[in-house]
């Protein structure tokens, strides 16, 4: 269960350009990247917000460059998940290979508001948004997503089916 | 077979041991090539490190160049190459090209053989997509993605459904394969291919040289798309034979494989596009974009900076100056793309106009250096993204076109229409045309 509030972004084409813009991929540690995540987008972004905190945005999300900087930016600025409408491929990838939750669920930002307090329920597949008492449900995960979301991310995944098969 | 497929099925089918495959279908393939550069690969490599990965699975299917923010602009990108250097050195990685010899990898990896036709290949580059221009799968992934290649020499892939594009006629003068691929984006969306293997066919294509191939499918991810594919023919095979003695398998889409959708497209009724910020689908006919003044006109980059598209933007700058107030610069995709500009005297034609050229590097693409742009700044440029703040400041505007439509933009002060410069123009891509004009000029 992820709680947090929810900072939306409804646009759709969020690109990893605007989440973490190219002249910051001069670093890749986390907390450097953390300060400029979603710079280009909104300057206040960063310091509203806080850790467990969700991003609900529309459709594909993280289109544009391949940067992992993206995830990573979020991560940690503190996001614990995004729900998107959709996702563009690599940011989807990069962020399951990160173990770091992309859940896609069509019409939620529609009818969220920043600020929010939402809760994402991944056993019971819903999205709850306790400000507003509405409950959606979020586009089932499929079991190799569960599985790599379940170790972690890609490299202890692989770290796990190497050490099974020795 | 059992099952009817497409290209990017059989090549995925046959790298992970199946004997067929469907979209939607999760396989772990074999990967052929593995490029890398000095941004996505350093965070692999702590990776590797972290997980106690000494040796890369196999250093002979890696290539590495330099290539974002080279020569080093600073001291944070200065310690990004320098990691790359020192990891090449202890995985005893041969194919790495250092400055001077190096490239935007995209197009340095073609040039240099490292890519055949039925291969599998990864960067931790969005614009890898180029690859497919040889009938190859290849797709841009993260860091952790080109980790765990590097370890394994396998990754995950789901299999891509395939959208067929048949794009039949001859491409107008003054009209390219980047026209064709704006057009294409503009029709489809910037999500219009998400997930999906963008599949190229007719006449159009097959007319086309390997350096106007690859400009379209280094595009395909601007369509949200998993890779662009064309099928290997004679132009592909001559051009990879020149190259490499290797052997490669060519694939073939079956007839009755399925797509997802089928897009008929006829070239020969495009005009010059260009794709308006802030998104690589806004592209308009030319005829419908206002002449608005540009700050800058850009040249370069892994989509439109081979000497192709150097002669095309050559051919209408000769002779001609660089508007007022513009600032032209033109960087080539590769080192041995500058030395044979050099050599071509195309440098002095650009020089002489007032444009500046800088060695090969993504540079100003990305707004990385070499070339970014200032608040509310306009440019045209033949790269790939308009995005917001892409190019350099937030307000800042990028407009997206072919090298000529550039050309000639920077030759006006304003976004212009190439075909006006064209008419008397020599085309330096056709063969031997200075005989040609010599010849006449004799009689």
């Amino acid at each position: 269960m992820i709680s947090g509030r929810a900072h939306v972004f409804s646009r759709a084409h969020i690109n990893t350009d605007e989440i973490i813009p190219a002249r910051y991929l001069t670093a890749h540690d986390e907390a450097e990247l953390a300060r400029h995540a979603m710079e280009d987008i909104s300057k206040e972004f960063v310091s509203r917000v806080r850790p467990g905190d969700l991003i609900v945005a529309g459709e594909d999300f993280g289109c544009g460059s391949s940067r992992e900087h993206a995830v990573w930016a979020l991560r940690g600025a503190g996001v614990a998940a995004v729900i998107a409408t959709t996702f563009a491929r690599i940011f989807f990838r990069n962020a399951l290979n990160n173990g770091f939750l992309a859940v896609e669920c069509p019409g939620l930002a529609e009818e969220t508001s920043d600020g929010d307090e939402m809760e994402l329920d991944l056993e019971g597949g819903v999205v709850r948004n306790h400000t507003t008492g509405a409950i959606r449900e979020f586009t089932p995960l499929t079991p190799f997503v569960n599985e790599l979301l379940e170790a972690g991310g890609l490299l202890s995944y692989v770290a796990r089916k190497r050490e099974a098969q020795a | 077979m059992t099952i009817p497929m497409t290209i990017t099925e059989k090549i995925l089918c046959a790298h992970s041991g199946r004997e067929s495959v469907r979209p939607g279908e999760i396989v772990n393939a074999r990967i052929d090539l593995i490029v890398a550069h000095e941004v996505t690969t350093p965070p692999a490599v702590n990776m590797l490190a972290k997980m106690g990965i000494t040796r890369v699975f196999d250093p002979s299917c890696i290539v590495v160049t330099p290539d974002h923010f080279v020569p080093n602009k600073d001291i944070q990108t200065a310690e990004l190459t320098r990691k790359l250097r020192e990891w090449v050195k202890e995985q005893g990685i041969e194919n790495y090209y250092e400055l001077g010899d190096h490239g935007i990898c995209h197009a340095l990896v073609p040039e240099r053989g490292h890519i055949l036709p039925g291969q599998t290949a990864i960067c931790g580059d969005s614009h890898t997509t180029t690859l497919g221009a040889f009938g190859a799968f290849a797709t841009g992934v993260g860091s952790t993605d080109l980790a765990a290649a590097l370890a394994t020499g396998e990754l995950w892939f789901k299999v891509p459904e395939t959208m067929r594009f048949n794009v039949s006629g001859a491409l107008p003068p003054g009209v390219y394969s980047k026209d064709l691929i704006l057009y294409v984006i503009s029709m489809i969306g910037v999500d219009g291919a998400r997930y999906r293997a963008m599949e190229y066919h007719g006449s159009c294509i097959d007319s086309l040289s390997m350096e106007a191939r690859m400009t379209i499918c280094n595009m395909a991810v601007e369509a949200g798309g998993k890779s662009g594919i064309m099928e290997a023919d004679q132009t592909t095979a001559s051009y990879v034979r020149a190259r490499t003695a290797r052997d490669f398998t060519v694939y073939s889409s079956d007839e009755d494989a399925e797509y997802s959708s089928v897009f008929d497209v006829d070239a020969s009724s495009l005009e010059p596009i260009v794709a308006l910020p802030h998104l690589p689908s806004n592209g308009r006919f030319i005829g419908e974009v206002e002449p608005v003044a540009i700050d800058q006109a850009y040249i370069g980059s892994c989509t439109n900076a081979r000497i192709e598209d150097l002669r095309e933007a050559a051919r209408i700058i000769k002779g001609r100056h660089v508007a007022r107030g513009v600032r032209a610069i033109v960087v080539p995709a590769t080192s041995a793309i500058w030395r044979q500009a050099l050599k071509e005297g195309l440098f002095e034609i650009f020089s002489e106009a007032g444009c500046v050229v800088s060695t090969a590097t993504c540079g100003a693409c990305l707004g990385g250096h070499m070339g970014v742009l200032g608040r509310k700044e306009r440019c045209i440029s033949t790269t790939n993204r308009n995005f917001v703040g892409r190019m350099g400041h937030p307000e800042a505007e990028v407009y997206l076109a072919s090298p000529a439509t550039v050309a000639a933009s920077a030759i006006t002060g304003c976004i212009t229409d190439p075909r006006i410069f064209l008419d008397h123009a020599p085309d330096l891509n056709a063969p031997a045309p200075r005989t040609e004009a010599a010849a006449m000029q004799k009689e």
